[in-house]
């Protein structure tokens, strides 16, 4: 990341802190409907609920959390696939809440994806040159179309793939390789921010370690935002330099890479980080371990106040009469939704 | 009772008071079986598959053993064959294409590969149990998780529906299913990810096997449900002093849980040591690999050590050593002469001719 020697430092500050995308209390709910003919919307599955914060150019945010806990939503609110029920996403100063489907159609060309599941997120019968070039037919002015097929050639050069595989077919790859063409394929149109949807998760872990470097060469070649979601949150300590955690469609603490995993302050941070397990037997036993109880709630019907209650050992009378704000509580710089936020180090610790 | 074939007629009319003893009542006790006899011993397993592109040894020569109250973890990438050599143990192949080429499972005294496939209904489940990864297709959706749970003791055991549904309530009471009585009655769809894992292991569990086959329990899991299930698993282990086998890609699950481990690559075991040896001094360029290329929670590294290519094509492997390929020690004779597993002292075997380099890199 230090490779930006011939910027100017100043200059590169300000570049650093642009804000390229910036989400404010953002809200998806699903309705939830009863009858065959007349429909009747009975309740809303709140799938994201009040989202807040803000993505920096060629930062990487990292949005963890178990599954149904909304990341999945807020990366499609934020590609602009679901519009949001209600808040706010600014991407570069446009306002994608409200914006007419023509207007979308422009503006998401800066945002792209990559999908988890190489296999299912190429077409079959398309060939390779087809599929990365495919996004210049809709923004043509992109690539003029004499041009296109260099274009492409380039992309998969960049990606690390033979151009001359062009006309091949997706069946021809591995998985690690075809998740190369998707990336070529979210590069194609030079997009600020990439969103990348637990992009190694269906990966080897050989083949993922090639994929992780090449997602992050990428980045400082191009000056790119990550938006990686994912499960495995030593994937996600590994490259991101924000982490933000969710919890039934919220964000519960969210704050600096160092901050959120050496000393996490909402006690789901420390349960889930304290449930990965460390690949070295010598602290096995010794390691401080938080295990929860039961299952995530519905969130068509969650808990009132602070959502995680239900599970938290930590749960008093306050948590579920007052919903905890997302704000900075003592010592550690990040923001924490809890009313007893208190540091633990539950990574290092052992006992 | 039952409206099926003749072998599970024969099966269920065996047991006519429905609580006699284990062996009386399952026809077990024919084979054999000698509680005193070692555990699980695999020689030499070789299992082909036999397809149009040609023949492919999915495991070749895998040899291991597993004892009472003991974690091997397996562990390797898709295609290394570690899950065809649970399928090979627990006689479910699909055959063709797969076929057993060779070797020996004995379990118990008893090779249980030379058993008609009558017999092998018997051991698996009673003996030889396993849990599949995933849940939600392991499970038949039309029935009930009571009824499902309680097949096993009306099959080999010869309970009466209401026996059995006791047993299955107690099963899932045991698994930490809350309010197991009116769960008991629920269809697979109405758990989540983690309670549907919790019912494949009071499944696997019923019989009380002597070995359990834990096939990638808990790739498809949350991690804070995978924390809660391979505690489960380890308390359940240690209670009946059962043999786990824990078949997995994760290095951080395997540290957690194993005692001794073998790490597969294209079919071979290409190293084998404890535990603790195996993290703090690999001694297969493969594993130390492997090791590097993996991100670790409680570090921030730089950037990952990453090995380059693919694993190789089973149907078309490289002359010598599989891994030569991709490997930074290669040199001529990995590509022309195949390494046996070598013993290195320790207790430990590594089937890299450069072995003793290893380290130094």
């Amino acid at each position: 990341m230090t490779e930006t020697a011939t910027t100017p430092p100043a200059e590169e500050r300000e570049r650093r802190t642009e804000v390229v995308l910036s989400v404010r209390d953002a809200v998806k709910h699903f309705p939830l409907t009863q009858g065959i003919v007349f429909q009747r919307t009975i309740g809303h599955v709140r799938a994201v609920d009040g989202v807040t914060f803000d993505l920096r150019r060629g930062e990487t945010l990292g949005v963890v959390g178990e599954s149904g806990c909304g990341k999945s939503t807020l990366s499609r609110v934020i590609m602009g696939l679901e519009r949001a029920t209600s808040g706010s996403v600014n991407l570069l100063g446009e306002e994608l809440v409200g914006m007419s489907e023509k207007q979308l159609r422009r503006v998401r060309r800066h945002v792209q994806i990559i999908f988890q599941d190489p296999y299912a997120s190429l077409d079959p019968r398309m060939t390779v040159g087809g599929i990365v070039g495919e996004p210049f037919r809709i923004h043509t002015e992109v690539a003029p179309r004499g041009d296109r097929l260099g274009r492409v050639q380039e992309l998969l050069e960049v990606v690390g793939l033979n151009p001359e595989h062009i006309n091949r077919y997706p069946h021809q790859f591995s998985g690690g390789q075809r998740q190369r063409i998707g990336i070529a394929r979210a590069l194609a149109l030079q997009p600020q921010i990439i969103v990348c949807d637990e992009p190694v998760s269906a990966l080897d872990v050989s083949v993922q370690a090639q994929v992780i470097n090449l997602l992050e060469r990428l980045q400082r070649e191009f000056d790119l935002s990550y938006i990686f979601v994912a499960h495995d949150l030593s994937v996600v300590r590994h490259i991101a330099n924000r982490i933000a955690v969710m919890y039934l469609g919220k964000i519960v603490e969210i704050g600096d890479e160092t901050a959120v995993y050496d000393h996490p302050t909402h006690p789901y941070t420390q349960a889930l980080l304290s449930a990965v397990p460390v690949p070295d037997p010598e602290v096995r036993g010794r390691r401080e371990q938080i295990v929860l109880e039961g299952d995530v709630p519905s969130p068509a019907n969650p808990p009132s106040g602070c959502r995680f209650r239900t599970r938290c050992f930590k749960a008093e009378d306050i948590c579920a009469a007052e919903e905890p704000g997302l704000v900075r509580r003592g010592g550690p710089p990040q923001l924490s939704a809890c009313h007893f936020a208190k540091e633990l180090d539950v990574v290092h610790a052992t006992h | 009772m039952s409206a099926t074939g003749a072998t599970e007629d024969r099966i269920d009319r065996v047991g006519v008071d429905g609580r006699r003893p284990r062996a009386a009542k399952t026809g077990l006790e024919s084979l054999g079986f000698d509680d005193s006899a070692p555990l699980l011993e695999v020689e030499d397993l070789q299992v082909e598959f036999r397809t149009r592109e040609g023949v492919a040894h999915a495991v070749n020569g895998a040899t291991f053993s597993v004892a009472e109250g003991e974690t091997l973890g397996i562990l390797g990438e898709s295609g290394c064959g570690k899950s065809v050599t649970a399928q090979a143990i627990m006689g479910i192949l699909d055959s063709p294409p797969a076929f057993i080429a060779g070797g020996r499972v004995v379990l118990r005294g008893v090779d249980v590969l030379t058993l008609p496939e009558a017999s092998r209904r018997l051991v698996r489940a009673d003996r030889v149990a396993i849990v599949f990864q995933d849940a939600l297709s392991s499970l038949n959706p039309v029935f009930t998780v009571g009824y499902q749970l309680g097949e096993l003791f009306r099959r080999h055991r010869g309970y009466s529906r209401a026996d059995a549904r006791k047993e299955a309530v107690g099963l899932l009471d045991l698994v930490g299913i809350p309010a197991a009585a009116q769960r008991v009655t629920d269809f697979p769809h109405q758990f989540s990810g983690g309670m549907r894992q919790r019912v494949m292991i009071a499944m696997s569990l019923a019989l009380d096997p002597d070995v359990l086959i834990a096939d990638e329990p808990t790739t498809a899991l949350d991690v804070t449900v995978q924390a809660q299930i391979m505690r489960l698993l380890a308390d359940l282990q240690q209670e009946r002093n059962m043999g786990l086998i824990l078949i997995t890609h994760d290095m951080g699950v395997v540290a957690d849980v194993a005692d001794k481990i073998c790490v597969m690559y294209a079919g071979r075991i290409v190293e084998r040591a404890d535990v603790h040896s195996i993290y703090r001094d690999p001694r297969h360029p493969y594993t130390k690999a492997l090791l590097q290329s993996i991100p670790r929670i409680d570090l921030k590294g730089q950037q990952l050590a990453s090995i380059e290519g693919l694993p190789p094509t089973l149907t078309k492997l490289p002359g010598g050593c599989s891994f030569n390929p991709r490997c930074y020690l290669a040199r001529d004779r990995c590509r022309h002469d195949e390494p046996p597993l070598y013993a290195i002292g320790g207790g430990r075997e590594s089937a890299c001719h450069f072995y003793e380099e290893v380290p130094e890199k």
